[in-house]
C-alpha cells in the first residue's frame, strides 16, 4: 500500500515538475494564439482542482475513518441515506464551476476566430496535406515549400488548409492549436509567432502508413530575414510545375523542398478537384481569403468545365 | 491454374510475418485441442444441449463473459505490442503497416468485443435475478444476440490470419477507409464484424428494456429497483437510439466501398464530415452505454460493503437519466478542430462540460454512502475505491478537453489517449472487474482467492498509473496518437519507456486474474449460503449458482433493497415461511440462434471478400432459419412441482 502510493506520487511529481522543461511544447507557448490556449488550459486545471482535491481528500478520510474494524468508534448509521442540504451543495458547486469554465471557453473560442493582431497585414499560406508530406504555398510571394515553412515573427499568419489525400490535421503546438485539413474544403487557421525560433509541426490525424513521418519545421524570423529568404528561394529554387505537383501528390515521403513559383490557382484547383464545388467556402473563410478564393473560383469553374468536357 | 491458386492463397492468407505464422499454428493447435478434448470426454452432446442451444440468461451471460475475457486478452496483447514498439525512439519492432492494424484492432476489440459483451454478461446474469424474474423478456432473441455478437467477433478476428486486418483506425474515417486508400478486405472485415454483432447489441437493448419494464416481481415499482437495474435501463435507452445509427453508418460506408458510392467523398457530392458526425452520434453515447452499467455496479457494491443504504437514491436515478439524454449532445466535441465554427463549438463545449455535473454528483453520493458506514475491504470494494480517484481525475481531464480552444491543443494527442483510457479503464474496466468479483460466487458458487486478487488489484492499479500518467505529459510534449515511431530529439523516449513498463504491469495483473480463476475452480471457497456478502438485493436470496428457473417462488417486493428488508423481517419473526410451489413456465432450448449466426458469419465472410454467391448463400440460410423459427410452435414447457421440490432440496436452501 505505502510503496504503491510512493510510486504514484513519484510519477506525478516527475511529470508535473517536468512541465517546466521546454520540451513540453504546449506549456511553452511561443505565439499569441498558443498563449490564449495555454491560459485557458491553466485556468481549467485550477477550476478542476477545486473539485478534485477535496474529493480525493474526502475519499481518504472516509475510507480510513469508516473501515469495518473491531473497535472503530466512528458513528454508524446504516439507514441514513438522504440529506437535501448536502445534495444541494454538490449539485450546485459543479454547476457554478462549469458556468465559469463555460464562459471562459466561449470567450476564448470567439477570440480565436479573429487574427491575433489587427494592425498588421497578415501573411497567407496555403497548406495542402498530401500522402505523406506537407505542401506550403505562399500565394502573395508566389513560392512554395515542402515539409517546412518560414514565417515572419509578430505577423499574424492565416494558414488556409486543405488536403489532397485522406484528411489530416495541421498542428504547431507552440504556436497554437490544430485544425483539420480536409479534401474539398479550405479552412482558415490563425497562428502567429512572437519570437524568432524553430518550432515543431506535425500532422495530427492518422492518414496511413507514412503518417508518423509527416513532421515539418516552422521557422520564425524577422520580417527582413523573411523577405531575404523569399528572394533567395525565388532566385535559387526550381519552379513548381503541374507535373512536379502530381509526383508530389503520389504516396511516399519527401525531403524538404523549395519552389520559386507555383502554377496559377493550384491550391484552389486542388480544393475544387476534391469536390469543393459542392461546398460553400464562405463558412470557413475570413474576408481576405474569400477574395482570393472568389477570384480563383471563377477560373476553377472554368477549368472544371473544361475538365468535364475533356471527360466527355 | 496452379499459379492462380498460389496467387490467390498469398492474398487470402496473411503471410510474411513470423508472428502471424505463430498465430496460425496457435489457432490450429487450439482448435485441434478443443476437438480432441470434447471427443475424448464425449462432451459434444453436452456442449450442444447445455450451451450452444441454451436460452438460459445465466448461461448466456457466462458465455458473454468468457468470450469478452478472451477478447480482453487479445486486445491486451495488441496493447503490449504497441507499447513495445513505442518504448524507444526509432525502434524497429513493428513496421508502420502492422502497427496501424494493431491499434485499429485494439480499439475495436476493446470497445465492441470486450467492453460491450462484458456489459451484456452482467445484464444477463444480474438483471433478471435482481428484479425477481425467471428469464428475460425474449429468451430466444437473447440467444440470437449472443451468437451474433460471438460470430461477429470471430469474423473480425479472422482478419488477423485471413485477408489482413483493418488499419484505418477504430472509427475508420473516410476517405482513408474508402476503397481508394484501403483497398484490401480488412476494412470490410471491420464493417461486417461490427455490423453482425451490432444487430445483436440492438436486440439486447430492446430485450432488457422490456425485461425491466415488464418482468419485475410483484410490488417492485420503478423507484424500488436496484440501481444496477436502473443503470441497465439507462444504458439500454441509449443503445436503442445509438446502435441504429451505427448500423446505418457502416451500411453507407459499405455502399461506398462495394457499389462505388460517393456518400463520404466530396468527389461526387458526398461529404466525409457526414460519416464523422454519424459515427460519433453513435460513438460518444457508446461511451455512456458502457460506463452507466459500471456506475450501477459501483452503486450496488458501495452500499453492500459499507453495510449501509445507498445515499441519495433519487439523485442517482435522476443523474443517470440526465446522462442518457445529455450523451446525445456531446458528439461534436470529437471534432472541435474540424472548422465547425465558434457557435457550434461553444454549444457543444458547454453541453460536454455539463455532463460532468451529474457524473460528479454520483461520486459524492458514493462517498457519502461510505460516510457513517462500515467499509469492508473485500475485492469488489477495493476496485470500487480505486475507481473513485481514477475516475475523478479522468473526469477532470475530460472537462479540460471539453474547453474547445484548449482542445485544439489536446486533440489527437497523447493527452487524449491518456484521458479516454483513464475513464474507460478506471471507469468501465475497473467497474466490470468489481462486478465480476462481486457476482462471481453467485454465477459459479465459489469465491475467488483473496490473496491472488490483491496481487491482481495492485499490479493493475500501479500499472495503470505508471502507464497512463506519462501519456498526459507526452500530450503536452506534442506527441500525436497513432504514430508508430518518433525521433530522438523530441525527448519522448523516457516517458514512453515508463508507460510501456506500466502496460506490462497491467498485463501481469491480468495473468493474476486468470490464475485466480483457475485456482478458484480447484480450491475456491464454496458459497453454500447464496448470500456470501450479506447482500441487499434479490439475487442474493436464491442459491448459488441459481437453479435454471431462478426463483422457486417469485418474491413480493415492498421497497428498496428487497432482500435486506426480507432478512430484517425474518430476524424479527425468527421464522421461515414455507413455500408452496406451482409449476414454472420456461422457454425451450433452440439450435436456431446458433445456426442462424453461422449463416450470418458466412454471409459476412462473403461480403468481406466481395464474393456475392457466398453472401447470398449465407443470407438465404439466415432467411431459412427465420422461417423455421416462425413455424416453431412448441417452444415452451412447464417444470412440474416435483422437480422444483427436488431441485430446491438438493441445493439445500429454500427461499
Amino acid at each position: 500500500m505505502h510503496i504503491s502510493k510512493l510510486i504514484i506520487l513519484f510519477v506525478f511529481i516527475t511529470i508535473f515538475l517536468a512541465g517546466c522543461d521546454s520540451r513540453y511544447l504546449i506549456l511553452n507557448p511561443q505565439g499569441a494564439v498558443a498563449q490564449k490556449e495555454y491560459q485557458l488550459i491553466i485556468f481549467s486545471i485550477i477550476l478542476c482542482a477545486i473539485v478534485v482535491i477535496p474529493v480525493l481528500g474526502l475519499l481518504v478520510y472516509i475510507v480510513l475513518r469508516y473501515r469495518d474494524k473491531p473497535g472503530n468508534k466512528a458513528p454508524y448509521r446504516p439507514d441514513w441515506d438522504d440529506s437535501k442540504r448536502l445534495e444541494f451543495i454538490w449539485w450546485g458547486i459543479p454547476i457554478i464551476i462549469i458556468g465559469i469554465l463555460g464562459f471562459a471557453t466561449a470567450k476564448t473560442t470567439y477570440e480565436l476566430v479573429d487574427p491575433p493582431k489587427k494592425d498588421v497585414k497578415p501573411l497567407t499560406i496555403e497548406v495542402t496535406s498530401l500522402d505523406w508530406k506537407w505542401l506550403f504555398q505562399y500565394p502573395d510571394q508566389d513560392i512554395a515549400t515542402v515539409n517546412y515553412v518560414e514565417i515572419p515573427k509578430n505577423v499574424p499568419v492565416q494558414f488556409v488548409l486543405t488536403s489532397d489525400a485522406p484528411m489530416n490535421s495541421f498542428w504547431v503546438p507552440q504556436l497554437g492549436g490544430q485544425l483539420y485539413t480536409m479534401p474539398g474544403m479550405a479552412m482558415g487557421l490563425w497562428l502567429q509567432a512572437n519570437h524568432k525560433g524553430e518550432y515543431f509541426g506535425s500532422g495530427a490525424n492518422f492518414t496511413g502508413e507514412g503518417f508518423a513521418h509527416m513532421n515539418f519545421k516552422v521557422k520564425s524570423t524577422s520580417t527582413k530575414e523573411f523577405n531575404q529568404w523569399v528572394r533567395q528561394v525565388k532566385e535559387t529554387a526550381p519552379a513548381l510545375t503541374k507535373a512536379d505537383y502530381n509526383s508530389l501528390a503520389k504516396q511516399g515521403l519527401s525531403l524538404e523542398k523549395s519552389y520559386s513559383t507555383i502554377p496559377k490557382g493550384l491550391f484552389q484547383e486542388t480544393v475544387i478537384k476534391n469536390g469543393g464545388q459542392y461546398y460553400s467556402q464562405h463558412h470557413h473563410m475570413k474576408n481576405e481569403d474569400m477574395k482570393t478564393m472568389n477570384v480563383a473560383s471563377d477560373e476553377q469553374a472554368h477549368t472544371q468545365h473544361e475538365h468535364q468536357e475533356g471527360g466527355n | 491454374m496452379l499459379d492462380k491458386l498460389k496467387d490467390f492463397s498469398s492474398h487470402f492468407f496473411v503471410t510474411g510475418e513470423p508472428m502471424i505464422y505463430g498465430a496460425d499454428v496457435a489457432i490450429l493447435l487450439t482448435l485441434a485441442g478443443i476437438i480432441f478434448v470434447l471427443t475424448y470426454l464425449k462432451k459434444w452432446k453436452w456442449l450442444w444441449r447445455e450451451w450452444l442451444t441454451t436460452v438460459d440468461h445465466k448461461k448466456i451471460g457466462i458465455m458473454y463473459m468468457l468470450s469478452s475475457l478472451l477478447m480482453l486478452f487479445r486486445g491486451g496483447v495488441d496493447a503490449l505490442l504497441m507499447r513495445m514498439q513505442l518504448a524507444f525512439p526509432q525502434w524497429h519492432f513493428l513496421d508502420s503497416n502492422h502497427y496501424n492494424e494493431i491499434f485499429t484492432t485494439h480499439g475495436t476489440i476493446m470497445i465492441l468485443f470486450m467492453a460491450m459483451p462484458l456489459m451484456f454478461a452482467f445484464f444477463n446474469i444480474v438483471v433478471p435475478l435482481q428484479i425477481g424474474a425467471r428469464d428475460v423478456a425474449y429468451p430466444f432473441l437473447n440467444a440470437v444476440s449472443f451468437w451474433l455478437f460471438f460470430f461477429g467477433a470471430m469474423l473480425f478476428n479472422l482478419s488477423f490470419v485471413i485477408g489482413g486486418s483493418p488499419d484505418a483506425g477504430w472509427l475508420s474515417y473516410p476517405p482513408l477507409s474508402g476503397m481508394q486508400f484501403s483497398p484490401g478486405p480488412g476494412q470490410d472485415f471491420y464493417i461486417w464484424g461490427i455490423q453482425i454483432s451490432g444487430i445483436g447489441s440492438l436486440a439486447s437493448g430492446i430485450n432488457f428494456i422490456m425485461t425491466i419494464l415488464k418482468m419485475r416481481a410483484p410490488g417492485m415499482k420503478l423507484m424500488h429497483m436496484p440501481l444496477f437495474t436502473w443503470s441497465v435501463l439507462a444504458s439500454c435507452i441509449i443503445i436503442i437510439f445509438a446502435f441504429p445509427v451505427l448500423t446505418v453508418t457502416l451500411a453507407l460506408l459499405f455502399i461506398d466501398r462495394f457499389f462505388d458510392g460517393h456518400l463520404f467523398t466530396m468527389t461526387g457530392g458526398g461529404n466525409p464530415m457526414m460519416y464523422i458526425n454519424l459515427i460519433w452520434m453513435w460513438g460518444h453515447p457508446e461511451v455512456y452505454i458502457v460506463v452507466l452499467p459500471a456506475f450501477g455496479i459501483f452503486s450496488e457494491i458501495v452500499a453492500t460493503f459499507s453495510q449501509k443504504k445507498i445515499f441519495g437514491y433519487k439523485s442517482m436515478v435522476f443523474s443517470m437519466m440526465i446522462i442518457s439524454v445529455l450523451s446525445y449532445f456531446t458528439w461534436v466535441h470529437h471534432f472541435f478542430t474540424m472548422g465547425a465554427g465558434a457557435n457550434v463549438n461553444v454549444f457543444f463545449a458547454i453541453t460536454t462540460m455539463a455532463i460532468g455535473i451529474p457524473t460528479g454528483v454520483k461520486v459524492f453520493n458514493w462517498l457519502f454512502t461510505m460516510f457513517r458506514g462500515r467499509i469492508q475491504m473485500t475485492q469488489p470494494m477495493l476496485w470500487t475505491i480505486a475507481f473513485i480517484p481514477c475516475f475523478v481525475v479522468g473526469g477532470a481531464t475530460g472537462v479540460m478537453l471539453s474547453a474547445a480552444p484548449a482542445d485544439y491543443q489536446y486533440h489527437n494527442s497523447y493527452f487524449l489517449v491518456a484521458h479516454f483510457h483513464q475513464v474507460l479503464i478506471g471507469g468501465v474496466v475497473f467497474g466490470f472487474f468489481a462486478g465480476l468479483y462481486y457476482w462471481w460466487p453467485k454465477m459459479f458458487g465459489f469465491k475467488l482467492n483473496d490473496r491472488l486478487g490483491k496481487w491482481a488489484f495492485w499490479t493493475w492499479n500501479i500499472g495503470f498509473y505508471v502507464c497512463f500518467m506519462p501519456q498526459y505529459a507526452l500530450g503536452f510534449m506534442g506527441m500525436t496518437r497513432r504514430i508508430y515511431t518518433y525521433d530522438f530529439d523530441m525527448g519522448w523516449g523516457p516517458l514512453n519507456v515508463i508507460s510501456t513498463v506500466g502496460a506490462f504491469f497491467m498485463g501481469i495483473g491480468f495473468i493474476f486474474q486468470a490464475w485466480q480463476i483457475l485456482h478458484g475452480i480447484k480450491y475456491g471457497e464454496r458459497d453454500v449460503t447464496g448470500d456470501p456478502w450479506n447482500g441487499r438485493t434479490l439475487e442474493w436470496s436464491i442459491p448459488s449458482p441459481p437453479p435454471h428457473y431462478n426463483f422457486a417462488v417469485i418474491p413480493t417486493v415492498t421497497g428498496q433493497d428487497a432482500w435486506w428488508t426480507i432478512k430484517e423481517e425474518r430476524k424479527k419473526k425468527k421464522a421461515k415461511e414455507t413455500a408452496a410451489f406451482s409449476p414454472i413456465h420456461m422457454p425451450k432450448n433452440s439450435g436456431i440462434p446458433f445456426i442462424m449466426s453461422i449463416f450470418w458469419f458466412i454471409a459476412g465472410f462473403g461480403l468481406t471478400f466481395h464474393w456475392v454467391w457466398v453472401a447470398i448463400f449465407g443470407l438465404t440460410g439466415v432467411g431459412a432459419c427465420l422461417l423455421a423459427r416462425s413455424f416453431q410452435y412448441n417452444s415452451d414447457y412447464y417444470i412440474p412441482v416435483d422437480e422444483i421440490q427436488h431441485t430446491e432440496d438438493s441445493v439445500g436452501r429454500v427461499g
